[in-house]
């Protein structure tokens, strides 16, 4: 698989057409994209993951729902190994990424096929918007071209596609604080598909935008979903929005999976059943009142 | 009570505004809970003033050590007055000379900075405790302590043996110890970055440096050009002074002047000084606002 994706990087030079792409998810099609099993961790005694296991398909847009503090950034953040979790095994693509709080020698090149979308976008502000988009290349270039970010044509190419696939092309040489918040996140998106990234985990994408630029970026995720066949974790605080956008949600409270299912089974119910009285935050709040009408 | 009307008739002070009252807010038990936890006691009082007292004392006792003494100065103005008046009019004859010591004191000062920057930026890598562990941190940072404790002078006298008379032992000595500020400023930028945009650089699957590359740099740049040219102009006037001691520039001149009572001379060279830092600085500043 990770072969695959190599020679996949190799190919492209400038856009991969979407026929490609299809070809692509065709043959990624029916193997669990991430496998997670037992996952455990705690920060400073009080546990923040406990035993969770999850399956996620290839192509697949999942939702990861709870309040504040219920470990979804955390479960986020261990499946491309930015964290550690202490017991359990994380895969990608059938490949280890983490076992055991043990990271694996290939976790680099594993996590390169994973792109990552921040709450706080975090692009690098004083580089250029096409720079940003840029990095998402860096795993596969050598440290003299990175120390003189020495960028071939096709590969600025290929970004300048990514920029143009989210529907920001005439920002490309802005300095990327320039951007509003909308904008950098869509950065950040293209930021992911400059990678190849063939799974897209965003921890909280739309939480710091306004209504109409979280519609937009939330519509692009399930785009990219649809026609690329990009895997999708995305965890959201706001049900209106799970219940909009993903077909299958998983609900975490205190580090442990309380439902993991078709988004149509989690009505109110069962959301005041799993969380009491804190539901009305994932019902209530941010840009609900958009959807509600 | 009167009340300012705008042009539609609706006013546009606010009674409470135009008396100068302010509205009550409801006093909880809460708030008179809160109040009586305020734990700054007698004790604490009583430190603060033992702090200003030993702050005190410590100003005393450095002004005895350091002799400083009013009448002192009183009495000898009046002499001052009349040696003050030696330096003037300043003597231009050899203005050509200096100003060739004043280029080679700029070129000391030019490569002295480079070639601590050049050393300062990965050793302040090594020197920041949000990118390295502290076995590497610690050792770095005592080098840098080591490097920044030494004066220019001290370095120059040692290098003057090492390498011999001239402006090589002041470009050294101003390296070493510019090595030692820039290194310790350099880092200090470094630990106050955002980790979220090294963590998004992270999460593409970049290795270590380039993460260092593109995630920290850019954000720290802005701050290392303006430490860098700041330190350039105090170097300048260090390279200054280094002749003094046989390692080149300016600072031979003046000091030989000196010691031939020519004072007139040494008031052109010191004219010079202040035209050329004055130059510099303004160099520097409209370098630094292109910069960032």
């Amino acid at each position: 698989m990770i072969e695959y994706s190599g020679n996949l990087q190799r190919v492209v030079t400038a856009v991969v057409s979407v026929e490609q792409k299809r070809q692509a998810s065709h043959r990624l099609a029916h193997q669990p994209a991430v496998t997670i099993t037992h996952l455990s961790k705690a920060f400073k005694g009080i546990p923040a993951l406990q035993k969770v296991s999850l399956t996620v398909q290839t192509g697949e847009m999942v939702a990861l729902v709870g309040a504040s503090g219920s470990g979804k950034s955390t479960l986020l953040r261990t499946i491309n190994g930015l964290q550690l979790a202490e017991k359990g095994e994380v895969k990608i693509f059938d490949t280890s990424l983490q076992n055991n709080g043990q990271l694996y020698s290939k976790s680099r090149h594993l996590r390169s096929q994973v792109g990552f979308i921040f709450q706080q976008f975090n692009l690098v502000n004083r580089l250029s918007v096409l720079e940003n988009v840029l990095i998402g290349h860096l795993s596969q270039i050598s440290s003299f071209r990175s120390t003189f970010r020495l960028f071939t044509k096709a590969e600025k190419t290929r970004a300048l596609a990514a920029l143009d696939r989210v529907g920001i092309l005439t920002q490309a040489y802005k300095r990327a604080a320039l951007l509003s918040g909308g904008q950098q996140q869509r950065v950040a998106i293209a930021r992911c598909l400059m990678q190849g990234a063939q799974i897209v985990l965003a921890d909280e994408p739309i939480a710091s935008l306004d209504p109409e630029s979280a519609r937009r970026v939330m519509e692009l995720l399930v785009d990219l979903n649809q026609e690329r066949g990009l895997t999708v974790i995305t965890s959201l605080h706001q049900v209106q929005m799970v219940r909009f956008y993903c077909d299958r949600s998983v609900a975490l409270r205190e580090g442990v999976v309380q439902f993991d299912g078709r988004t149509a089974e989690l009505d109110d119910n069962r959301l005041s059943r799993i969380y009491g009285a804190a539901a009305e935050e994932l019902v209530q709040r941010g840009h609900a009142e958009i959807f509600s009408s | 009570m009167s009340l300012k009307r705008s042009k539609n008739g609706r006013s546009i002070t606010s009674p409470w505004i135009a008396e100068g009252k302010k509205y009550e807010l409801p006093i909880s038990d809460a708030v008179l809970d809160m109040q009586g936890r305020d734990r700054t006691t007698a004790k604490q009082i009583g430190w603060q003033i033992a702090f200003i007292a030993g702050l005190l004392g410590l100003l005393y006792y450095s002004a005895v050590v350091s002799e400083i003494d009013l009448f002192e100065l009183l009495e000898g103005g009046s002499t001052m007055g009349e040696y003050i008046s030696r330096y003037f009019p300043p003597d231009f004859t050899d203005s050509a000379s200096y100003l060739d010591d004043i280029i080679e004191t700029i070129g000391m000062g030019i490569w002295g900075t480079l070639l601590a920057v050049i050393f300062a930026a990965p050793l302040a890598i090594f020197a920041s405790a949000n990118l390295c562990p502290v076995w590497i941190v610690q050792p770095t940072r005592r080098l840098l302590d080591a490097m920044r404790a030494i004066n220019e002078i001290v370095f120059a006298l040692v290098f003057v043996v090492a390498v011999g008379l001239g402006p090589f032992a002041g470009v050294m000595a101003i390296f070493v110890h510019t090595t030692g500020i820039l290194g310790k400023l350099f880092s200090e930028a470094i630990e106050n970055i955002e980790v979220g945009p090294i963590e998004g650089v992270r999460a593409t699957g970049a290795s270590k440096f380039q993460e260092i590359l593109f995630g920290v740099i850019p954000q720290v740049i802005p701050l290392w050009i303006s430490y860098t040219l700041y330190r350039f102009e105090s170097n300048v006037r260090s390279a200054t002074v280094l002749g003094i001691v046989g390692a080149g520039g300016i600072g031979v001149s003046l000091y030989q002047s000196f010691r031939s009572f020519d004072y007139t001379k040494v008031c052109a060279i010191l004219i010079i000084l202040i035209i050329s830092v004055g130059l510099i600085d303004a160099g520097s500043a409209w370098l630094r606002k292109r910069f960032i």
